[in-house]
C-alpha cells in the first residue's frame, strides 16, 4: 500500500464537525485524511447562515479555547454580530452572528487546505475495515482501500439521507448532494443501534423581491464584539441589518389548507423532529391561539441576494410554500429561489459510545455531529473536536480527554447524550448545565486553555496570551478588593447619580461592585484622581465583564463551586470496564440491564442514568472498594482518594 | 478536610434505639463534625478545647433562639481513630426522645444530613475500617430497598404526602420552565409572566402548602412520638391533685419514669392514642424564701422541654403577683389555663386577666370534673386542627421534614430573589437547590421534565 493510502486518521464528512475533528487530529501532529462527497461544501452551512445563541455561544468559545476553528471562522466572515441577553443573567449573555454563508465555508476549506498533516479528497465512503473489533481502514465507492488506525464519522443528515417536498420525496444528504446510503447499510450491519430523526430548512427568497421598507431592522451591535479570545478592533466584514415580519392569520389560513399535503401529517415521515425547531405547519396547528409568528429576514451574504427567512422551515408543497410566504407582510412579491424541506436521515444511538465518542463496540471508530442525534452546527463542531482529539489520543494509546460537566457546556452535551440518549434532535439549553454559573461564556478560556495547551492543540502564542490576562484579571480583582473608599459628601452625591445609596462606611471598590446597581463603569468616578488610572484601564480592557462577574457574584461563584467539589467526588471514582454487573448482589434486573446497556465509566455517570437509584450506587460504591481490596487484576484507576 | 471522604457531606443520626430510656447518644461523622458542635455546644467550663477523645460536660442551645435545648456530654474524635474514619462527634443527651429530635434537627439545619440506614457502616468499609461481612450487612440493608423498587422515603410514607410533595414540585417545575424560557429563548415573541407574579405564584402554591406540610410534620411526629406537657404553677393550685387526678385515670396505661433533670418527676398517660408525658414540677420542695425565685427558675427549665404548658390557676383565690410573673415567662409557650377548685366559691377575677383566662378550662381536681374537657383541649393542641392529622399518612417522618424545611430555606431566597428582581440564573440557583431537596421525598426533577413543560407551553422554536 502506498504512502498515499495510509493515514493515521481518517475523518468522514467535513462539515461542522468534520471540519473541527480534522483540524485537531492534523493540528495535533497525527497523519489525517479528510474524506468529502463534495470538496464545494465543506463547512457548508445547511441550515441558517448564523453561528451562536443561547449555550450554542458558549460551546463556540469553548472550541476557541481547546485551539479550534470555529470562532474564528465566523469571526473573520460575519455579517452581524449581537450579544444576547446582555440586560439578564452573568451566566447567559451569549454571543451570536450571522455569517456570508459562502466567506464562511471558503475560508474554512482553505483552513483546511493549507493545513498541515491534512489531506482532503472527495470521495464516498462505501465501508470500514474492521480487523479483531478495531477500525483498520475503509473502502470508498471507487474501490480505493485506505489503511487507517481511527475514523472520526461526522456524516450530518447523509446516512440515509431523504429529502420530502409536501408528497414528494427522493434520496439526498442535503438539497443538491448525493446521500451516503453504502455506510448507512454498514453501520446497520455492525448492530448499533439505528433510528430515525427529522429536520428541516426554509425556503430561501430573493432579496431584490422584498419590500423592506416597512419591516423593523435589527442591526449589529457596537462597539464590536468577536467569539475568538484572540480577535479584537474593527469587524472584519462590512455588517448588514436584519429584519422582522410576521405570519398573519391567511398564512394560517393557507397552511391549515394544505396540511394534507405536509409528509409530517400525511404520516409519510418516520423519523422523530426537534421541538424547539417546529415547522411552520407545526407550529400553526400545535397553537392555533397564536395569532402572529415572528420571521427574522437574515442577509445570507454580501455578494448574493438569497435572504433566509428564519422561523419558516416547511415541508409543505412548493405551491403552498409560494402561497404562504406571499401573504407576509414585505413578502408579497417575494420569489422563493430555493424550496423549504425536510429532511430524515439515520443516527446513531449515542448510549453505543464512551464520553471520549469512540463506540463501545468497535475500537477506533468515532462519531460526531448529527450523527450521534445532535442538531446544530456548534453542537456538531464540538463534538468534532473531541472525536477528533481522542482519535489521536487513540493512536497514540494514551488516556481520552474527557471534560466533565462542571467544566464545560461540551461536557454536559457529551455527558447527556452517552448517558441518557435522545429521542428528539439534541439541543444545548443553559438549563441543561447543573453550574450555570461557572460555565460562563467570557471564562470559557479560563475553563479549557489549560487543557488545549497540555493535549497540544492550542497554538502557543494564544495559550501565553491566556496566563497574561489571567494574570492581569487576577491583579484588577486585587485592586477592586484592596482599593478604599471613606464616606464622604462627594461619594454620597456621586452614588445618588448612580441611583445608589450612600455609604455608611468605609466599603472597598468590590464591596460597592456588588451592590445590584453598581456596574463596573461607575466605578472610576467613585475614586481619587491617584486610585483613578487602574480602573480607567480596566474599563479599557477586553476582560471588564469578566471581572464585573467574578466580584459581583462571588458569592454564588463560590456555592457552586462547593457544589462542583461533591460532584466531582463520585465523578472520580472509576467503575472498571469489564465489571460484570449481574454478579453483583443487591441489584435488581433492572438496574443491571441499565447499567450493562450504558456501562458508565464513573459512579457520577451511573448516578445520572435514568431510574439508577441512589441506593443503588451505594450498592455500587461497596463492590467497587471490595474489587479493588481483594485485589483484582486491573483496580479501578481513581477510585477514592486514600 | 481531616478525613478521607468518600461522600463528602456529613451525616448524623441518634445511634441509640428509640424509647430506650432517657438517654440517647446521637452520631455525627464528616468534615463538618467539630465545627457543627462548636457552634451548638456551651462548654459548662469554658475554655474548652475539645480534644480529640474526650469527654466534655455542657450545654446544647440553638444559636439562632438562644434556647437551651439539653444537658449533654460530648466526644470528639479526630479520624482516623474512629468508627468510620471520618471526624466523628457523639452528642449523649439527657433527655427524652424528643429532645434527642430536636437536637439532631439542630444538627441537619447547621449543613448535616440524616444518614441513611446503614451510612456509617458503609463509610467505615469505604475507608478501609471493617471488614467485608460486615457491610454486606448494609449491601442487604440497601438492596431491600432497591428490591421493592421504590426508594426508602417512598417506602416510608403512604401517598399522599408523595402527592402533596409532588404538587408541590409540579408548580415549581413550572415556574422554573418560565424563568428558564426566559433566558434559553431571549428573542422569541412571547410573553412570560414578570417576577411579581411569579412570586405570587410561587407563594400560593408553593410557600403556604410547603409551610403547612412542615407543620403536618410537627404534628404527624407528636403522633408517633408523643409530646411533653409541664404543669405550672405557683405553690398550692393543686398541681399534684391535677396531675393524681389524670393519672388515676389513665391508670393502667401509666408508666413512670424518673426523670432524668433532678427534681421532676415524668410520667406517661394516653390521650387519644398520643402518648403525652406530663413533667411535673410539684415534687420540688418549697423553701420558704425561695419559692418565687425557685419557681419560675425550675419553670424555665422545664419549659425549654415542653411542647405545651398547662398554666395552673386557684379559681378560690384572687390572682396575685405570683401568678402574673408566671404567667409572663410562660405566655410565649403553646398554653392551655386551667383553673382549678371551680367547685369552691370563685375569687379568681376574670374581667381584669382576661389575657390569662382567654380559653380557660374550668376543672375540680378534688371532684373531677372538667377533665374530659382538658384532655379535649389537649389533644386539639397538639393535634393542631384535628381533621388534619386524621388525613391518613399525611405526617412526614424526620427525614422528610429535613427535606422539606431545607427546602423552605431554599426556597424563601427565591422568594427574595424574585421581588429583589434578581437575574433569573442566580434566582435558578436556589430554585433547583429546592428541587433537589424535594426531590429526596418525590424523586429527581430532569431537564427533560422541564423541557416538557416548555415545549408544551410555548411555540418556541425559529
Amino acid at each position: 500500500m502506498s504512502e498515499l493510502q495510509k493515514f493515521d486518521i481518517a475523518v468522514i464528512g467535513a462539515g461542522h464537525a468534520g471540519c473541527e475533528a480534522a483540524l485537531a487530529a492534523a493540528r495535533m501532529g497525527c497523519k489525517t485524511l479528510a474524506c468529502v462527497i463534495n470538496l464545494d461544501t465543506i463547512g457548508a452551512m445547511s441550515c441558517n447562515p448564523a453561528i451562536g445563541g443561547l449555550a450554542k455561544g458558549h460551546l463556540v468559545r469553548e472550541i476557541d479555547a481547546l485551539g479550534g476553528e470555529m470562532a474564528k471562522n465566523i469571526d473573520e466572515t460575519s455579517i452581524q454580530f449581537r450579544r444576547l441577553n446582555t440586560s439578564k443573567g452573568p451566566a447567559v449573555r451569549s454571543s451570536r452572528a450571522q455569517a456570508d454563508r459562502l466567506l464562511y465555508r471558503l475560508r474554512m476549506k482553505k483552513i483546511l487546505e493549507h493545513q498541515e498533516n491534512l489531506t482532503i479528497r472527495q470521495t464516498t465512503v462505501d465501508s470500514l475495515i474492521v480487523k479483531n473489533n478495531k477500525i483498520s481502514g475503509l473502502r470508498t465507492s471507487l474501490d480505493e482501500e485506505i489503511e487507517v488506525k481511527a475514523v472520526v464519522v461526522a456524516t450530518g443528515t447523509f446516512l440515509n439521507g431523504l429529502i420530502h417536498v409536501g408528497l414528494k420525496n427522493f434520496p439526498a444528504g442535503r438539497m443538491g448532494d448525493s446521500p451516503s446510503l453504502s455506510l448507512a447499510a454498514w453501520f446497520r450491519e455492525q448492530g448499533l443501534n439505528v433510528g430515525r430523526m427529522k429536520t428541516g430548512t426554509v425556503p430561501r427568497l430573493d432579496a431584490n423581491t422584498i419590500d423592506y421598507f416597512e419591516l423593523e431592522p435589527q442591526h449589529s451591535d457596537q462597539p464590536p464584539s468577536f467569539f475568538s479570545f484572540t480577535n479584537e478592533g474593527e469587524y472584519r466584514q462590512p455588517q448588514f441589518p436584519c429584519h422582522i415580519t410576521y405570519t398573519n392569520e391567511n398564512t394560517h389560513q393557507i397552511i391549515r389548507g394544505s396540511i394534507d399535503q405536509s409528509p409530517m401529517y400525511a404520516g409519510i415521515i418516520e423519523g422523530v423532529g426537534a421541538r424547539y425547531c417546529p415547522s411552520i405547519e407545526d407550529k400553526v396547528m400545535r397553537f392555533p391561539e397564536k395569532l402572529r409568528h415572528q420571521i427574522f429576514l437574515e442577509p445570507e451574504g454580501i455578494e448574493t441576494t438569497e435572504v433566509y427567512p428564519n422561523g419558516l422551515p416547511t415541508s409543505l408543497p412548493l405551491a403552498t410554500q409560494v402561497a404562504m410566504i406571499r401573504s407576509i407582510k414585505g413578502l408579497e412579491k417575494a420569489v422563493i429561489v430555493r424550496s423549504g424541506y425536510a429532511i430524515e436521515y439515520d443516527y446513531v444511538d449515542p448510549q453505543e459510545l464512551l464520553p471520549s465518542l469512540e463506540t463501545k463496540k468497535i475500537r477506533g471508530l468515532f462519531l460526531a455531529g448529527q450523527i450521534n442525534g445532535t442538531s446544530g452546527y456548534e453542537e456538531a463542531a464540538a463534538q468534532g473536536i473531541i472525536g477528533g482529539i481522542n482519535a489521536v489520543h487513540y493512536c497514540r494509546r494514551i488516556d481520552p480527554l474527557v471534560i466533565d460537566r462542571s467544566e464545560a457546556y461540551i461536557g454536559v452535551l457529551i455527558d447527556d447524550l452517552i448517558t441518557r440518549g435522545t429521542k428528539e434532535p439534541y439541543r444545548l439549553f443553559t438549563s441543561r448545565a447543573e453550574y450555570r454559573l461557572l460555565l460562563r461564556e467570557d471564562n470559557a478560556d479560563a475553563r479549557l486553555s489549560e487543557i488545549g495547551d497540555k493535549i497540544g492543540l492550542l497554538p502557543k502564542p494564544q495559550y501565553d496570551d491566556f496566563v497574561a490576562k489571567q494574570k492581569e484579571i487576577e491583579r484588577a480583582i486585587e485592586i477592586l478588593e484592596t482599593t478604599w473608599l471613606k464616606p464622604s459628601t462627594d461619594i454620597d452625591a456621586t452614588l445618588h447619580q448612580f441611583g445608589s445609596t450612600g455609604l455608611k462606611q468605609k466599603s472597598s471598590l468590590a464591596d460597592l461592585l456588588r451592590r445590584p446597581e453598581l456596574k463596573i463603569g461607575n466605578l472610576a468616578e467613585l475614586c481619587t484622581s491617584e486610585q483613578r488610572q487602574p480602573l480607567e484601564e480596566l474599563n479599557r480592557s477586553r476582560f471588564s465583564e469578566e471581572v464585573q462577574l467574578r466580584v459581583k457574584y462571588k458569592g454564588y461563584i463560590e456555592r457552586q463551586t462547593e457544589q462542583v467539589s461533591r460532584f466531582k467526588n463520585l465523578e472520580s471514582t472509576r467503575i472498571p470496564e469489564e465489571l460484570d454487573y449481574s454478579t453483583l448482589s443487591g441489584l435488581s434486573n433492572e438496574v443491571v440491564e441499565k447499567l450493562r446497556r450504558v456501562k458508565p465509566l464513573s459512579l457520577g455517570q451511573a448516578s445520572r442514568i435514568s431510574g439508577i437509584t441512589p441506593a443503588a450506587i451505594s450498592i455500587l460504591q461497596i463492590h467497587l472498594r471490595k474489587h479493588r481490596s481483594q485485589g483484582s487484576n486491573k483496580p479501578p484507576a481513581a477510585a477514592g482518594k486514600q | 478536610m481531616s478525613s478521607p471522604a468518600h461522600d463528602s457531606l456529613t451525616i448524623a443520626a441518634i445511634s441509640t434505639p428509640p424509647g430506650a430510656g432517657g438517654i440517647g447518644i446521637i452520631r455525627i461523622s464528616g468534615s463538618a463534625s467539630l465545627t457543627i458542635l462548636q457552634t451548638i455546644f456551651t462548654p459548662a467550663n469554658p475554655p474548652c478545647p475539645l480534644d480529640s477523645h474526650r469527654l466534655y460536660y455542657g450545654t446544647i442551645t440553638d444559636p439562632a433562639q438562644t434556647k437551651l435545648l439539653d444537658e449533654v456530654l460530648v466526644v470528639y474524635m479526630q479520624a482516623p481513630k474512629t468508627y468510620t474514619r471520618e471526624d466523628v462527634v457523639e452528642i449523649h443527651c439527657h433527655g427524652g426522645f424528643l429532645v434527642l429530635q430536636s437536637v439532631l434537627e439542630l444538627i441537619l439545619a447547621h449543613g448535616a444530613k440524616l444518614a441513611e440506614p446503614g451510612e456509617f457502616t458503609k463509610r467505615a468499609f469505604l475507608n478501609g475500617r471493617i471488614d467485608l461481612t460486615r457491610a454486606e450487612a448494609v449491601i442487604d440493608i440497601l438492596s431491600a430497598r432497591t428490591r421493592k423498587g421504590v426508594d426508602l422515603a417512598l417506602e416510608q410514607m403512604s401517598g399522599s404526602l408523595y402527592k402533596a410533595v409532588d404538587r408541590l414540585r409540579a408548580s415549581l417545575v413550572e415556574i422554573r420552565a418560565l424563568l428558564e424560557t426566559a433566558i434559553d429563548f431571549p428573542e422569541e415573541e412571547i410573553e412570560i409572566a414578570d417576577h411579581q407574579a411569579l412570586g405570587a405564584r410561587l407563594q400560593d402554591e408553593v410557600l403556604i402548602p410547603l409551610k403547612k406540610l412542615i407543620i403536618q410534620a410537627d404534628s404527624g411526629r407528636i403522633v408517633r412520638e408523643g409530646v411533653a406537657i409541664v404543669i405550672i404553677g405557683r405553690p398550692n393550685v393543686g398541681k399534684s391533685s391535677l396531675l393524681n387526678t389524670l393519672l388515676q385515670e389513665e391508670r393502667a396505661l401509666v408508666t413512670s419514669v424518673p426523670g432524668t433533670t433532678r427534681d421532676t418527676i415524668e410520667e406517661y398517660i394516653d390521650i387519644h392514642g398520643i402518648p403525652v408525658r406530663i413533667i411535673d414540677t410539684a415534687g420540688i420542695r418549697e423553701d420558704v424564701e425561695e419559692v418565687e425565685e425557685l419557681g419560675i427558675r425550675r419553670a424555665r427549665e422545664s419549659l425549654n422541654r415542653a411542647d405545651l404548658v398547662l398554666f395552673l390557676v386557684d379559681g378560690s383565690e384572687p390572682i396575685d403577683n405570683d401568678d402574673i410573673s408566671l404567667f409572663e415567662t410562660v405566655k410565649h409557650k403553646p398554653l392551655i389555663t386551667v383553673i382549678n377548685k371551680c367547685d369552691l366559691e370563685q375569687r379568681f377575677d376574670r374581667q381584669t386577666h382576661q389575657q390569662i383566662v382567654v380559653e380557660a378550662v374550668e376543672i375540680s381536681a378534688r371532684e373531677q370534673t372538667g377533665l374530659e374537657q382538658l384532655k379535649e383541649k389537649i389533644f386539639h393542641r397538639i393535634t393542631g386542627d384535628r381533621e388534619q392529622w386524621q388525613e391518613e399518612g399525611c405526617t412526614p417522618n424526620l427525614r422528610h421534614k429535613a427535606a422539606l424545611e431545607n427546602g423552605l430555606r431554599a426556597l424563601n431566597r427565591v422568594a427574595e430573589g424574585l421581588t429583589d428582581g434578581l437575574h433569573n440564573d442566580l434566582i435558578m440557583v436556589d430554585l433547583l437547590e429546592c428541587l433537589d431537596h424535594l426531590g429526596e421525598i418525590v424523586g429527581e426533577t430532569t431537564t427533560e421534565d422541564v423541557l416538557d413543560v416548555i415545549f408544551e407551553q410555548f411555540c418556541l422554536g425559529k
